[in-house]
């Protein structure tokens, strides 16, 4: 599937006076998400960066039907979303959950796991900034090791919680990672996702320049160069079958990849490893497991061998 | 009309059948399990054309209706003590975003210790929080006010959610004769799902995004304005509903033998059956007693109870849940009440009941008597909070004997 970006919506999805910070993720993305899905949506948001960016009621910065909902409940509230359109038969409302990573594999970790299971009818877009930055940048499941927080003043301590890996465990149809770096990739794998039915799951990463510490200028630079260094693949898995996106295959070679030291660099969060050859060989080392697993998934969910499909159907 | 033997819990899942519910969520949880698995087996064999979600928690039981409910459903759910209190916080959201919705609450302890009987600190637990809150004293009564809360709930007056409140095991699990009405009577009744707004494609409306200070406080006010006419609505719908169907309750509270009554029981839930049969037991004796029961804890039936108060010599309040370090619920709010005749009325509250302790009407008539002597013998007498210790616990030294054993 080649995006052309001049057949999708040219509307104005983030409107003047949304609340978001220079150079932020979150409107990026919503706005890909309209582009992707149109306007047959509803959106569905936990609390976090984008309950605010909103703005102040009875506007809203951002051109979608929202439902706010508590912190711990955007995958149950989606879920009785979808029930209703289709107890009404409006079976075609793409009910969207737009969460943080504090809303997805944290507090919000429960409700989500739940409706994966059920294979709930909707489509899950976990915006993963890598810390609870609403509330001022504290360490989350999904802060990567070494990473400053205002919980972890000497860096965290433990690796990012593997959330499209516990997805995929879940035995759901269609589980992919995005980068905000990449639009059209992005885009491409909701419009996918949207042709198909039950739960679907979207990890997008989503620098952010307040709580990383980098200039507001870079936001699109410092979500690419996660996927260059091979910090982040980008894939998707589908229906029991894996395969890396195209941007990110060339990535299996490590000798293709940019050094890690130019994404940690640009970083205010992780200035202080940056003179700690052994915390970045720790991350290094992280990369390296990290296409290890991927080798492994691409082996056992090759395409067309229905390899993990009979896995998962026999479990 | 099929005269059934339902349980409570029954008895609300054929109200909820009757209202014609299009997504229903729940969590199993002592003693409200068999509501879900009432409805579960009326929408697998095809009585409720419904969706059933079986969620994972009751905090997603109630997101997952509230969604349902937003975008545009008729929806229930169902849950008990620990339930209730680990969906607090939606509990708060549903009713702030004015949309209609009804749940149903079997009362129940809240540990620890773990207990599964009945009192009402559950309920109580949820006062403030901007949903209407009823509470049955019979599994007929279930049945009406569960099918009356839709109509309440989807009023444009109201626009509130509204809980049915049934003590567990008492009601929830104990069968009664009850009047089912037929659905073509309920049909047409009871309206299309009303609601003040829908977040749909069609709709692009935003909800609870954030708010100026100043209009959050208004959002409050007019939540307690939808409370104060949610009175009138309560009233006639409870008269409608009389004339169709063939029973009224009285609206906010059921008065037994309290419109000539010197001393007036209040009280709310199944025990007020036993309160009812020691008033009537006082009467025998020559003293005049009656009971305002109240149906409604929210809206608080102020009115009535100003009315009677100013009538009454005494005011007895039975609470079957305490605020530690405080009083018994009812009795603050009837306390609050009777401020305005000017503390004339003489005042008791009573704690008692709790843990699922029963109450029975020889207790209820003791325990009165001998409140109205002291209040004859003085003539004014006021105890904001009595203990009704357990039986065979009833001395500070047997209840020390006690704790000695257990610590």
């Amino acid at each position: 599937m080649v995006i052309n970006l001049r057949k999708l919506p040219d509307k104005k999805y983030i409107m003047p006076g949304n609340a978001a910070c220079p150079g932020c993720p979150e409107t990026m993305g919503l706005r890909y998400v309209k582009m992707a899905l149109g306007d047959n949506v509803v959106l569905v948001i936990p609390a976090g960066c984008s309950s605010v960016i909103q703005g102040i009621s009875p506007y809203s910065g951002i051109n979608a039907p929202i439902l706010n909902i508590v912190f711990a409940a955007a995958a149950s509230a989606a879920t009785g979303m979808k029930a209703a359109f289709e107890a009404m038969g409006k079976d075609d409302v793409h009910v969207v959950v737009w969460a943080g990573d504090g809303g997805t594999g944290d507090i919000g970790f429960q409700a989500l796991s739940g409706a994966a299971e059920r294979d709930e009818d909707i489509i899950y877009i976990c915006v993963d900034n890598e810390a609870y930055m609403n509330t001022g940048i504290q360490r989350s499941s999904l802060t990567p090791y070494g990473a400053w927080t205002t919980t972890t003043w000497k860096g965290k301590k433990e690796h990012k919680k593997n959330i499209p890996m516990i997805l995929i465990s879940h035995g759901v149809k269609y589980v992919a990672t995005a980068s905000v770096g990449y639009p059209t990739d992005f885009i491409e794998k909701l419009q996918r996702a949207s042709k198909i039915k039950g739960f679907r799951y979207i990890h997008l990463l989503a620098p952010c320049p307040v709580g990383w510490r980098f200039d507001p200028a870079l936001t699109a630079k410092v979500a690419q160069l996660a996927v260059e260094t091979g910090l982040f693949p980008l894939y998707e898995y589908i229906n029991g079958e894996f395969k890396l996106s195209p941007i990110a295959k060339r990535y299996k070679d490590p000798s293709k990849r940019k050094p890690i030291i130019e994404y940690l660099k640009l970083q205010g969060r992780y200035r202080h490893l940056l003179d700690k050859p052994e915390e970045i060989k720790k991350i290094e080392e992280y990369i390296e497991n990290t296409w290890k697993l991927i080798e492994t998934l691409e082996e056992s969910f090759a395409p067309g061998k229905d390899r993990g499909k009979k896995i998962f159907d026999a479990l | 009309m099929p005269l059934m033997s339902l349980t409570g819990n029954y008895a609300v899942a054929h109200a909820v059948r009757l209202a014609r519910v299009k997504v229903i969520s729940a969590y199993p949880i002592t003693p409200q399990t068999t509501i879900v698995e009432k409805l579960s087996a009326m929408v697998e064999n095809g009585e409720l054309d419904a969706k059933m979600v079986r969620v994972e928690s009751e905090h997603s039981a109630l997101a997952t209706v509230f969604g349902a409910a937003s975008a545009g459903a008729r929806a229930f759910t169902a849950t008990s003590s620990h339930g209730l209190l680990y969906m607090h916080e939606v509990v708060w959201w549903a009713a702030g975003s004015r949309i209609p919705l009804v749940m149903a609450v079997v009362t129940r302890a809240i540990g620890p210790p773990w207990n599964i009987h009945v009192d009402h600190q559950d309920i109580f637990d949820q006062r403030d929080t901007g949903w209407i809150i009823g509470i049955a004293q019979e599994n007929q009564e279930v049945l009406d006010m569960t099918l009356q809360a839709f109509k309440l709930s989807e009023d444009p007056r109201v626009y509130l959610p509204v809980m049915v409140g049934l003590d567990g095991f008492i009601l929830s699990h104990t069968r009664a004769p009850v009047d089912v009405p037929e659905q073509e009577l309920v049909d047409e009744w009871l309206p299309p799902r009303r609601q003040p707004y829908v977040i749909s494609p069609e709709s692009n409306y935003v909800m609870g995004n954030i708010a100026p200070d100043e209009v959050h406080f208004l959002m409050r006010y007019s939540m307690h304005e939808a409370m104060e006419a949610a009175k009138t609505v309560i009233k006639e719908i409870d008269k409608e509903y009389g004339e169709v169907f063939g029973r009224s309750y009285g609206g906010l509270i059921e008065c037994h033998n309290c419109y000539d009554a010197d001393y007036i029981i209040v009280i709310t839930g199944s025990w007020s059956g036993d309160a009812k049969v020691a008033s009537d037991m006082l009467r025998e004796n020559g003293y005049k007693v009656g009971v305002a029961r109240i149906r409604y804890i929210r809206p608080w039936p102020k009115e009535e109870l100003e009315e009677l108060g100013s009538r009454a010599k005494g005011i007895i309040v039975f609470d079957r849940a305490i605020s530690m370090g405080g009083y018994g619920p009812l009795y603050s709010d009837v306390a609050g009440t009777l401020y305005s005749n000017g503390g004339k009325t003489s005042l008791v509250g009573i704690i008692a009941g709790l843990a699922g302790v029963d109450v029975g009407a020889e207790t209820f008539k003791e325990t009165i008597t001998s409140i109205i002597h002291k209040i004859e013998e003085n003539g004014f007498f006021f105890e904001p909070r009595l203990w009704l210790l357990p039986k065979d616990y009833s001395s500070r030294e047997k209840l020390m004997e006690v704790a000695k054993r257990w610590l």
